[in-house]
C-alpha cells in the first residue's frame, strides 16, 4: 500500500523523532512511503484566525501537492481535520471542491489509518513505562477518532496505561488562542498538568504535536519529571521489556 | 448598552475573573456536577443523538418559518383575549411594559426568571417609573438582594457564588440567622417570597417556549415561581425573545425533554407551567388581563445570515457548563448577560463588534460546546465565522496580525520559501535558546513563554532525514 506522508509543520520542524517513527512504523506494517516535498502547512492558523481568503490559497496548494496520492496519512488529528475542512472552503459544486472531497476521502490520521484501513490493532511494539494519554479535542470531537489510539496502546507490550482524569478537557493550546489569550490558556494547561500529575504516570502520550508542545512546555517549565512523547514513538518501539 | 455588565475593558474583566478564587471554586464544582448530570441524563434517555437531530430539525424548521409561527401565535393570543405587542427594540418593549404598569397603577411587580428582560434592562425601566420589582427565582433573588449583582450564567444566575456567600447576603440584607445549608436557605427565601406574590399588582414572566398552535407559553422552573407569578396578580405580562417558539405541543415535548436534560440533567424539572391566555369564564384562577411582548432587539437581522443557527438556541447552558474558558474566567468576564460559547456568538450579534469583538477569540475552539449542544448549533464554527467577519468584512483585526497572515500565506504557498524558512528557523532562534528550549521568547512568543517553554526547531528537519535516507537507498530498509 502506498502512503503519502503528511508531516505537518510541527512534525517537520519540532517533533522530528515522532515523524521518523511514524514513517518507520508504517513501513514496518508494509506500507511504501512517499513524501511529497512541496507540502507545507495545512493553513489552520490562518483559518481559525478568520483569514479565509489566505487559507483558500493554502488549501489549493495542498490539494495539488497530494493529488497523486493513494492514501495521505498525517501525524496530527487537528491538521488532518483541517484538510477535511477544505471541502467547506470551496464554492459548492466547484471543481476545486470536487478535488477537496477526493483529498478528504483518502486522508487519515496515523492511528485511524492503522486501525481502520490496515486493520491492525497490535503493531508488535514494546515499551517499558507507565503512561497516560491526552485525547486532543480536534482529533476526538471533530475528526471523530476516539478509540484507535487506545486500542493500539493497549497492545503495547510492557506499557501500563493510566486514565487521565477529565481527559475530555482542552489543554488550552487553541493555536493563536495560546498567545492572544495567554493568561486564560495558562490556567487551562495548568489544570491539565495537575491532572497528569494525579495519575503518577512518568510518560505523557498524545497524537497531536501542538497539544504536546503546549503541555510539554508547561511540564518542562515546572521541571516536571514527566516525559512527553508522540504516540508514534511508542508504537515504533521494539525494545526489550 | 443594556446587555453589558461590568468593566468596559475585556482584559480587566478577565483578570478580575482569574483572580477570584471563590468564584472559580464555585464555578468549577458546579460545572463538574452539571456535566456529570447531563451525561447521565442523556445516556438514560437512550438514542440521545437521535433526539438531538430531532431537536435541531424542529428548531431549524421553526426559525426558517418564524414569520408564519409568530403570526399564528399572535392570532391565537388575541383570540383568547390577550394583547400582543411586537417590540422592535428593547426600548420599545420597556415603554410598552411601563405603559401597562402605569395603567394598572402597579406598585409591586413579581417577576419570574427571564433572560430577555435582563437583555433589555426591564427592571431598571420599571424602577424608573417608581415600581418595585421583585425577582422570585431563587438565584435572581439572591443577586437582586446583593446590590443587583449581575447574572453570570443563563440558567443558574448566581452560579458564581458559593453557599457561604449566599448565607452572608441573606444575613446582611434580611437578618437571616440559620446555616448555609441549601435547604434552609431555600426555605427562608420561599417564605419571604410568598408574601411578595400575594402583594404583587403585576406579574411578569419570561418564556421558555411559546406554542404557536394554541397560543400557550411554557415555563420551566424548579421552584414553581412562574406559576405563582402568573396565578396571583391580576395582570400578567409575558416577555419573549422572538425566536422562543415551537409549532405545537409535540414539538414542545421534544425541546423540553432536551432542555431539562441538557441544562440540569433532570428528566423533568419540578414545575413545567403552561399558560394559555387570560382567565376564561369557567376558570378559577389566572390573570384577568394578559399581555404578550415579543422582543426582536436585533434578532431579525441575524435571520438569513451565516449565524441563523444561533437563533436555534434553547438557553439550556450546556455549552457554558462544559466550556473550559468559562470555568476559569467566570460569566462576568464576558461582559454580557449571555456568557460562555453561546454568549460569545450571540452578544456581538445582538450588540456589535465594537462592544464584543474579543469574545469570539475567547475560545480555544476545543468544540466541547458543539458536542453537547442539544440542538446541534455548531458553536465553535460560529466563533470562527465571527473571526472571519471581523477580519474580512469589518477589517478590524490588528495590522500586525494582518501582516503576519499575509506573510504566512506567501510562505506556505511557496514550497521553496517554506523550505528555506524552516531550514533557517533553528539558527534564527539560537540566541534565545538554552538546551534546545526557549524560556523567554521574542515577539508573540513572549506571551507563550510567560508560563511555558518553547522548543527550538530541530537542526535536522524530518525532510532532511527523509531525503538523505532516500539518497542512501535505505527506504523500507527496516522491514
Amino acid at each position: 500500500m502506498k502512503v503519502s506522508f503528511f508531516v505537518t509543520c510541527l512534525g517537520d520542524m519540532f517533533y522530528v523523532n515522532a515523524s521518523k517513527a511514524a514513517v518507520e512504523l508504517l513501513e514496518h506494517l508494509g506500507c511504501e512511503i512517499d513524501f511529497p516535498k512541496a507540502q507545507t502547512c495545512c493553513g489552520q492558523p490562518a483559518y481559525n484566525s478568520g483569514y479565509h481568503k489566505e487559507t483558500l490559497e493554502v488549501a489549493k496548494h495542498l490539494v495539488e501537492t497530494f493529488e497523486h496520492a493513494e492514501y495521505v496519512v498525517g501525524i496530527s488529528g487537528s491538521c488532518v481535520f483541517m484538510i477535511h475542512e477544505y471541502v467547506h472552503l470551496f464554492e459548492e459544486g466547484s471543481e476545486w471542491q470536487k478535488r477537496a472531497i477526493e483529498l478528504k476521502e483518502k486522508t487519515y490520521e496515523l492511528t485511524q489509518f492503522i486501525v481502520d484501513i490496515l486493520g491492525v490493532e497490535d503493531v508488535g511494539a514494546s515499551y517499558d513505562g507507565v503512561a497516560t494519554y491526552h485525547t486532543s479535542c480536534h482529533m476526538t470531537r471533530l475528526l471523530g477518532v476516539k478509540e484507535a489510539p487506545f486500542r493500539l496502546l493497549e497492545n503495547v507490550n510492557g506499557l501500563q496505561m493510566i486514565d487521565l482524569p477529565n481527559r475530555h478537557d482542552c489543554c488550552g493550546f487553541g493555536g493563536t488562542f495560546s498567545v492572544k489569550m495567554s493568561d486564560i490558556s495558562e490556567q487551562m494547561v495548568d489544570e491539565k498538568v495537575e491532572h497528569i500529575e494525579e495519575t503518577s504516570a512518568n510518560l505523557l502520550l498524545g497524537a497531536d504535536g501542538s497539544c504536546l508542545m503546549n503541555i510539554g512546555g508547561r511540564l518542562s517549565r515546572n521541571e516536571s519529571p514527566v516525559e512527553v512523547k508522540h504516540i508514534a514513538e511508542i508504537l515504533n518501539s521494539r525494545g526489550d521489556v | 448598552m443594556p446587555m453589558h455588565i461590568g468593566e468596559k475593558d475585556f482584559k480587566k474583566r478577565v483578570t478580575k475573573g482569574l483572580d477570584d478564587d471563590f468564584m472559580r471554586g464555585a464555578v468549577r464544582s458546579a460545572q463538574e456536577r452539571l456535566q456529570d448530570k447531563r451525561a447521565t441524563a442523556a445516556d438514560e434517555l437512550g438514542d440521545w443523538e437521535d433526539w438531538r437531530t430531532l431537536g435541531s430539525e424542529i428548531r431549524g424548521h421553526t426559525i426558517e418559518h418564524l414569520d408564519y409561527y409568530l403570526h399564528q401565535l399572535s392570532e391565537k393570543v388575541a383570540e383568547l383575549g390577550g394583547h400582543v405587542f411586537f417590540a422592535e427594540t428593547g426600548e420599545e418593549a420597556n415603554e410598552y411594559i411601563q405603559k401597562v404598569a402605569k395603567e394598572k397603577d402597579a406598585k409591586k411587580i413579581a417577576k419570574s426568571k427571564s433572560m430577555v428582560t435582563e437583555e433589555i434592562s426591564m427592571n431598571e425601566a420599571l424602577e424608573d417609573i417608581g415600581c418595585e420589582v421583585i425577582e422570585t427565582d431563587l438565584g435572581e433573588y439572591i443577586l437582586q438582594l446583593d446590590e443587583h449583582d449581575p447574572p453570570s450564567h443563563i440558567v443558574a444566575p448566581a452560579l458564581h457564588k458559593n453557599k457561604e456567600q449566599i448565607r452572608e447576603v441573606f444575613h446582611e440584607k434580611l437578618d437571616y440567622l440559620k446555616s448555609e445549608k441549601p435547604e434552609e436557605l431555600a426555605l427562608f427565601a420561599r417564605e419571604k417570597l410568598r408574601e411578595e406574590f400575594t402583594e404583587a399588582d403585576l406579574g411578569i414572566t419570561g418564556c421558555n417556549f411559546a406554542v404557536a398552535e394554541s397560543g400557550s407559553f411554557a415555563l420551566v422552573t424548579n421552584e414553581g415561581n412562574a406559576r405563582m407569578v402568573s396565578a396571583l396578580p391580576k395582570t400578567q405580562i409575558t416577555v419573549m425573545g422572538m425566536e422562543r417558539i415551537v409549532p405545537g405541543w409535540e414539538e414542545l415535548d421534544v425541546v423540553v425533554s432536551l432542555l431539562t436534560r441538557a441544562a440540569v440533567g433532570q428528566k423533568l424539572t419540578s414545575y413545567i407551567t403552561a399558560l394559555t391566555g387570560p382567565k376564561q369564564l369557567e376558570e378559577a384562577d389566572g390573570p384577568e388581563e394578559f399581555h404578550l411582548v415579543i422582543v426582536d432587539n436585533g434578532r431579525s437581522k441575524i435571520l438569513g445570515t451565516e449565524f441563523q443557527e444561533a437563533l436555534h438556541c434553547i438557553r439550556c447552558a450546556a455549552c457554558i457548563n462544559v466550556c473550559p474558558v468559562y470555568r476559569h474566567v467566570g460569566g462576568h468576564a464576558y461582559g454580557s448577560i449571555y456568557p460562555g460559547p453561546i454568549g460569545a456568538v450571540l452578544s456581538p450579534l445582538l450588540s456589535d463588534y465594537e462592544e464584543y469583538q474579543e469574545l469570539p477569540y475567547a475560545s480555544s475552539l476545543c468544540g466541547a460546546c458543539t458536542e453537547v449542544c442539544p440542538v446541534k448549533i455548531p458553536l465553535h464554527e460560529q466563533l470562527i465565522m465571527h473571526r472571519r467577519k471581523i477580519v474580512e468584512d469589518e477589517k478590524k483585526s490588528p495590522l500586525s496580525e494582518r501582516v503576519v497572515m499575509r506573510g504566512f500565506e506567501q510562505l506556505v504557498n511557496s514550497a521553496n520559501l517554506y523550505r528555506t524558512a524552516t531550514k533557517m528557523a533553528p539558527f534564527l532562534t539560537t540566541p534565545f535558546a538554552k538546551n534546545k528550549l526557549i524560556s523567554k521568547g521574542p515577539g508573540p512568543l513572549k506571551h507563550w513563554t510567560h508560563a511555558r517553554d518553547f522548543p527550538q526547531p530541530a537542526n535536522e528537519r524530518f525532510r532532511d532525514w527523509f531525503n538523505s535516507r532516500e539518497k542512501r537507498g535505505e527506504k523500507n530498509a527496516k522491514r
